[in-house]
């Protein structure tokens, strides 16, 4: 099984339903800044609603995984506010910490590596209960259901995490999450290193999951083809900014930001329909420290005029449920998605 | 079987493991062999020694080996091989304890050094390099002209002189782990700090420890006998090493046999160690092994 043959998520759940409810997280201006200078985050807004599908996409260093940590409250942000079901998570923290961590999971990016080395993974699988103080008994008998559930073979809890596969380390990590019963995963590259037959299982069932048990993800990815089949939405990050936000589909078919466009150039396809001029960014992401002025991408960008580096632009609505940072979106009307079907 | 002894540790092949790895060498095997007789004697002193340690004959003072005082015996007459065997009990109730205090403590403040702000880091490590300035033969006569000499003297001693490090090592290892990602996963669990330190850091921090502890055995051995030679640590009539080698060096010219039985004893001890400490570290070192 490959990736395409894994059925698009945003299906899942009707997108108008999706769209009638409420927020479950939301950011709302969001900053981070360390040091005092580096501008790791900057002016994030985004609302991720509850069954939702969400990609982050962007290169290394344009601060997806620092908004990862800033949402599990393991970074604090310096300006702005995240809220989890319309609460700051600030507050929620500072209240009931482990409360929080019930609602909201994180799958690292290293399945292997984000498994204490000398405990069996049986303990692991335990460790969220003994945090939080939950039945063991009962816990048990829903890590065994789970371990089913996800295809993993009983004696797998005997193994230390150097034993088991790079697939079966996500499966244990998902399961991890899962015994909390969390609303909303992120998750950080959830099919790095794998095979792509294994990705494809994964993925299946990571919706699979969503479904059952109602759940939220965010999906940061460097494998735009991931992205593409699962999520509903896609935000591109450049340089600790939103620069392009929109249903994947009408995304992937028309990029409206430059450095969107770029980014989507590069990924490989099979299909010509879907092949396009390839746009070969020139140079290094710059440094977050000392970002280029006006629009941030100017430095990089093939149609930046002179207006580019002395104006930033503002997120703004694009229409059909885009939004994008740039004083010349590119024109998304004309090519109508090839594959819209 | 490549494996060192952190994968050993890992896959739970346990103890037995790691001494089959160490036994493979040769002087890993001698080591072995003479860590596991001194610790046998030591532990079994009161029940195997053919005489009471204590026990004066003035009859039979400098006899030579006989039946009846299989390695002669002093100049009050006692048996030489019981003082010896009692002295092996000395010796390594002073290592176990020493290192055990200064193992615990050097660990857990090298963890605070890693974990804390750089204010009390700094404060830690500079607590180190004040112990460490110290030649611990000046550290020792220095508490105990102030205390007076015991065999607890001696433990403090030299657990103090090893906690610096015991806590450098710590702090390294901790450092290297702090940010590995099953800590930042155990965070998002929700796992508290204490938590994190006892069950995800120790149990990946305490392999090399332990090997450095296993070495300091010889050192710590070496340690108790001098002080007590010098009349600083173990006071007669008990029996230690240094206590031995001393009387003996009292009464040199009437028999040259304690000296050389105390001195023999002592000599093997570390060696045995040495070579033991050596095997297993490295046994615990992949690398090494690798090239066998």
């Amino acid at each position: 099984m490959n990736i395409g043959a894994v059925m698009g998520g945003g299906a899942a759940l009707a997108e108008a339903e999706i769209a009638a409810t409420p927020a479950l997280l939301a950011l709302e201006d969001v900053g981070l800044v360390y040091n005092g200078r580096v501008r790791a985050l900057d002016g994030i807004d985004l609302a991720i609603r509850r069954g939702e599908i969400v990609g982050l996409v962007g290169e290394s260093g344009s601060g997806k995984t620092t908004l990862c940590k800033a949402l599990m409250g393991l970074e604090r942000v310096t300006a702005g506010r995240i809220s989890l079901g319309g609460q700051a998570i600030d507050a929620l923290i500072d209240r009931d910490a482990l409360a929080f961590r019930r609602k909201a999971q994180m799958l690292l990016q290293d399945a292997v590596a984000s498994l204490s080395p000398r405990m069996r993974i049986g303990r692991l699988l335990e460790e969220p209960l003994r945090i939080h103080g939950l039945d063991l008994g009962e816990g048990r008998a829903r890590i065994l259901a789970l371990l089913q559930r996800l295809g993993l073979p009983p004696n797998t809890l005997d193994k230390f995490p150097h034993q088991i596969s790079g697939g079966q380390a996500r499966r244990v990590a998902i399961l991890r999450a899962l015994v909390l019963n969390p609303d909303i995963i992120v998750a950080d590259e959830p099919t790095a290193g794998l095979d792509v037959s294994v990705q494809g299982d994964l993925l299946n069932l990571m919706l699979d999951l969503q479904a059952e048990f109602g759940l939220t993800y965010l999906m940061v990815s460097h494998n735009l083809n991931v992205v593409r089949r699962v999520t509903g939405r896609t935000v591109v990050m450049y340089l600790g900014q939103i620069v392009e936000e929109a249903p994947t589909r009408a995304l992937f078919a028309a990029p409206a930001h430059p450095y969107s466009a770029a980014l989507l150039s590069t990924n490989p396809s099979v299909d010509p329909a879907r092949r396009r001029a390839r746009t070969v960014l020139k140079g290094e992401i710059p440094s977050v420290v000392n970002p280029p002025s006006g629009c941030r991408f100017h430095t990089r960008c093939p149609q930046a005029v002179a207006r580019c580096a002395r104006e930033a632009p503002a997120l703004r609505e694009a229409g059909g449920g885009r939004r994008v940072r740039c004083h010349f979106p590119l024109a998304t009307g004309l090519a109508q998605p090839p594959d819209a079907a | 079987m490549m494996a060192g002894l952190s994968d050993s540790i890992r896959s739970g092949d346990g103890v037995a493991g790691v001494l089959a790895r160490v036994s493979r060498s040769f002087t890993g095997l001698v080591g072995l062999l003479i860590v596991a007789a001194i610790i046998a004697i030591a532990a079994l002193a009161p029940f195997i020694a053919p005489h009471d340690p204590d026990a004066i004959d003035v009859l039979n003072r400098f006899s030579g080996p006989s039946a009846r005082h299989w390695l002669g015996s002093d100049h009050l007459g006692r048996d030489l091989a019981s003082r010896l065997m009692h002295g092996a009990t000395v010796a390594m109730a002073v290592a176990l304890a020493a290192i055990s205090a200064g193992l615990t403590i050097g660990t857990a403040l090298g963890i605070l050094a890693a974990y804390l702000p750089t204010r009390w880091e700094r404060f830690i490590l500079i607590i180190f390099d004040v112990i460490l300035s110290f030649p611990s033969l000046i550290l020792a006569l220095a508490i105990v002209a102030v205390f007076g000499p015991s065999t607890v003297m001696v433990v403090l001693i030299v657990a103090i002189t090893l906690i610096p490090q015991f806590g450098r090592v710590a702090r390294a290892q901790v450092l290297t782990l702090k940010s590995a990602p099953f800590l930042e996963a155990e965070r998002i669990l929700g796992a508290s700090s204490l938590r994190i330190v006892t069950s995800h850091v120790l149990p990946n921090i305490v392999g090399p420890l332990l090997v450095l502890a296993s070495m300091d055995v010889p050192v710590v051995i070496t340690i108790e006998a001098g002080l007590s030679f010098l009349g600083l640590g173990v006071r007669p009539p008990q029996s230690s090493w240094g206590t031995l080698i001393q009387d003996g060096y009292q009464y040199l010219s009437d028999s040259w046999i304690p000296v050389l039985v105390s001195s023999v004893a002592l000599v093997l001890a570390t060696l045995g160690f040495t070579l033991f400490g050596e095997a297993l570290r490295d046994a615990a070192d992949p690398r090494l092994n690798r090239e066998r």
